[in-house]
């Protein structure tokens, strides 16, 4: 393990890093999606709120990324994924759902 | 179903899963946490297609359009906590020297989309003749 450990210093946790910037930016198309709907909704307290919501599940879910993309820069050999911010990152995907959801009708 | 019950009690009590078998080697823990990145993006590419149906398609019947949406949405949703509940399992696995996990989900999931692209074919050739 040690021997593997060396030969392969930095790709793994670069590779992790990349894959949560590829799903950031998922997350951001769809925030942008759900700024749209609202924006058609018009400017009611109801078109307000979710905008807000909205926001908040974008800003959760780079928060998550970014608290874990640094997490693991610092630590060698890199800590595993804590079970907190998986459930964060899906959480905050389902809360876009719920809002697509909650718009809909 | 009480291996369904101790994998959600290991979602909010995730100290727990440290207390299990032995640390594995931090790239396979990358690997799996990579799979995760990947199911929550056809999470978000679901929930996105469930929101581009519901604005895009504005010709559409009402409830067509709902039902769509819906289809989408709900897939989203189920793809994003299944992908928790598979990483934790996972991770359990590995840290005991179990096999991995095996999953019907990602068959069931090919489906759905199958079905509702299949509905998206039909209401695009013969939804507009209805109205």
């Amino acid at each position: 393990m040690t021997t593997a450990a060396g030969r392969d210093p930095g790709l793994q946790p670069e590779r992790t890093r990349l894959a949560w910037r590829r799903t950031t930016l998922s997350c951001t198309v769809v925030a942008l999606l759900a700024f749209r709907q609202s924006l058609h909704a018009g400017a009611t307290a109801a078109g307000v709120v979710a905008v807000a919501l909205s926001l908040l599940a974008w800003l959760g879910f780079l928060g998550v990324a970014h608290r874990r993309v640094t997490g693991m820069g610092s630590a060698r050999p890199p800590a595993a994924l804590s079970p907190r911010l998986a459930l964060t990152a899906a959480a905050c995907t389902v809360a876009l759902a719920v809002f697509a959801v909650a718009t809909l009708f | 179903m009480s291996g369904f019950v101790r994998g959600l009690r290991l979602w909010f009590a995730p100290e727990r899963i440290r207390e299990e078998g032995d640390t594995p080697d931090y790239r396979f823990s990358l690997a799996n946490e990579r799979t995760f990145l990947a199911w929550i993006r056809t999470a978000l590419a679901l929930i996105g297609g469930g929101f581009a149906v519901d604005q895009f398609l504005p010709e559409l019947a009402w409830g067509v359009r709902a039902g769509l949406a819906l289809g989408l949405l709900a897939a989203g949703v189920l793809c994003a906590l299944r992908a928790v509940n598979h990483w934790v399992r996972c991770e359990r696995a590995m840290r005991r020297g179990e096999d991995l996990p095996v999953s019907h989900f990602p068959a069931l999931l090919s489906l759905v989309v199958a079905v509702v692209a299949v509905a998206m074919v039909v209401v695009v050739l013969f939804g507009w003749e209805g109205r």
